[in-house]
């Protein structure tokens, strides 16, 4: 289980415990966190699930990006050196305390 | 004014098996997606990428699951209206008048909605300022590249479009290739290519940087971009194009006075109708509680989705359940001779 906090563009914070094995993607939907879409479900097809991780510290401790994550990241909306797709990262106890920034929009 | 039995929107694989079904029973049905192709997401986001969860397929790629459905539905016939997207829907006399972004009109009693998360458009540039040009000088697809002989063209995207225009482009164009990051998704082979012409000069290749502006008095004249670490730099442009892969927007869909969760439309599922009489809507689309979005629950859908036409496009005629194998009817209409 980890603490995760959802900040929205507009500066709307949410928090949600997510449970292990989730996505951080999932414990948005899951909770009815606005600012993630998560088209494709979690597929990594879409782009449509994209953060920012704005904590240097926590963008290095999280799993590295696997291949094609990049890629999807190239077609996101307004995607930067920090961004991630929420639907690869993995809810682990590691994570708790991980704080996310939604981007202006999804699509 | 084509006459059908049913209209279904999208040609995923939702749509498609759901058209098998109706030609099984005996309908008829016509086929209309945005893209100019047929297999929805499954050729559009992962063409190459296998499939682990078709029944009884232990493996397939999106490409070898639409070609299987294409071949699946031969036998009858129906009529793909691909490049175009269904804009308008009214209720006259119980029948449904359906209208098409390029001018074609259907009347049917029943509409299949198997638009997956909706129809895929170009994503565009963030900055409001390209708004004003987009279609003139910002552009997001290429229809005549004549246009662009002699001319300024920044080029903005790391993909295969963005390559490979860049490459095509360079022969007759002044061309700049921008793009966020220095690694490139684009074949192997174009990105060689790319580094190519940068080195000879024959294109400039300005990585980690996008767009921040465009600028022009009535006609576009330069393009601003931005680093992360706050440098800029303006660049002339006569054309601006941005090849940032495909988004899926819901449309007109929201506009037809159907009940929706989110993007998604709630439906029975008894027959997969909407809050409209006559209206479906099947796959990825649709919500229901224990909804899975996945490629077999679409196939189940649409199974029943099928048999909902059947009541509104036979009014007077009761349904018969039969199975391919033993119904003489069903092997008359795949034509399948014994």
């Amino acid at each position: 289980m980890a603490k995760i906090k959802y900040i929205e563009f507009n500066g709307t914070e949410h928090e949600a415990d997510v449970a292990n094995g989730l996505s951080v993607m999932e414990g948005a939907i899951q909770n009815d966190i606005p600012g993630i879409d998560a088209d494709c479900g979690g597929g990594m097809s879409c782009a449509t699930c994209h953060v920012y991780i704005n904590d240097d510290e926590w963008f290095r401790k999280l799993p590295e990006k696997e291949m094609g994550e990049d890629d999807m990241l190239d077609q996101a909306f307004e995607p930067k050196s920090n961004s991630r797709l929420s639907c690869q990262l993995i809810v682990s106890d590691d994570l708790d305390g991980l704080t996310v920034h939604m981007p202006e929009k999804q699509v | 004014m084509i006459k059908t039995d049913v209209v279904i929107i999208g040609a995923g694989p939702t749509g498609l098996f759901c058209a098998h079904q109706l030609g099984i029973i005996g309908l008829k049905c016509e086929i209309v997606d945005n893209l100019d192709k047929i297999g929805g997401q499954c050729i559009e986001l992962y063409p190459d990428k296998p499939i682990y969860d078709i029944p009884a397929v232990p493996k397939c790629t999106g490409e070898e699951l639409t070609n299987n459905l294409i071949e699946q539905i031969k036998p009858f016939n129906f009529n793909f209206h691909l490049s175009d997207r269904v804009q308008e829907l009214k209720n006259e006399n119980n029948k449904w008048l359906v209208k098409t972004l390029n001018g074609k009109e259907f009347e049917t009693p029943n509409i299949v909605i198997a638009g997956g998360v909706g129809s895929f458009e170009p994503r565009k540039f963030p900055t409001k300022s390209a708004e004003k040009y987009d279609g003139k000088s910002v552009l997001y697809s290429i229809k005549d590249k004549t246009i662009f002989t002699d001319k300024s063209v920044v080029i903005f995207g790391g993909g295969d479009s963005a390559l490979d225009w860049a490459i095509e482009l360079s022969n007759s164009s002044k061309v700049t290739l921008v793009h966020r990051r220095d690694e490139f998704r684009g074949a192997p082979a174009s990105v060689q290519k790319i580094k190519e012409l940068s080195d000879n000069k024959t294109i400039d290749l300005i990585t980690k940087y996008s767009i921040k502006d465009v600028k022009g008095n009535g006609s576009l004249e330069s393009v601003e971009i931005k680093s992360e670490t706050g440098e800029s730099k303006v660049i002339k442009a006569d054309y601006v194009l941005g090849f940032f892969g495909l988004i899926m927007q819901l449309g007109p869909i929201a506009e037809w006075g159907l009940n929706l969760d989110k993007k998604t439309i709630p439906v029975n599922t008894e027959n997969f109708e909407t809050n409209k009489k006559g209206i479906f809507a099947i796959g990825d689309i649709c919500t229901y509680p224990g909804k899975l979005k996945l490629i077999l629950s679409g196939f189940h859908e649409g199974a029943l989705a099928a048999r909902g036409c059947f009541k509104y496009a036979r009014p007077d005629e009761k349904y018969r359940f039969e199975f391919t194998t033993a119904s003489s009817t069903i092997k008359d209409r795949l034509g399948v001779k014994e």
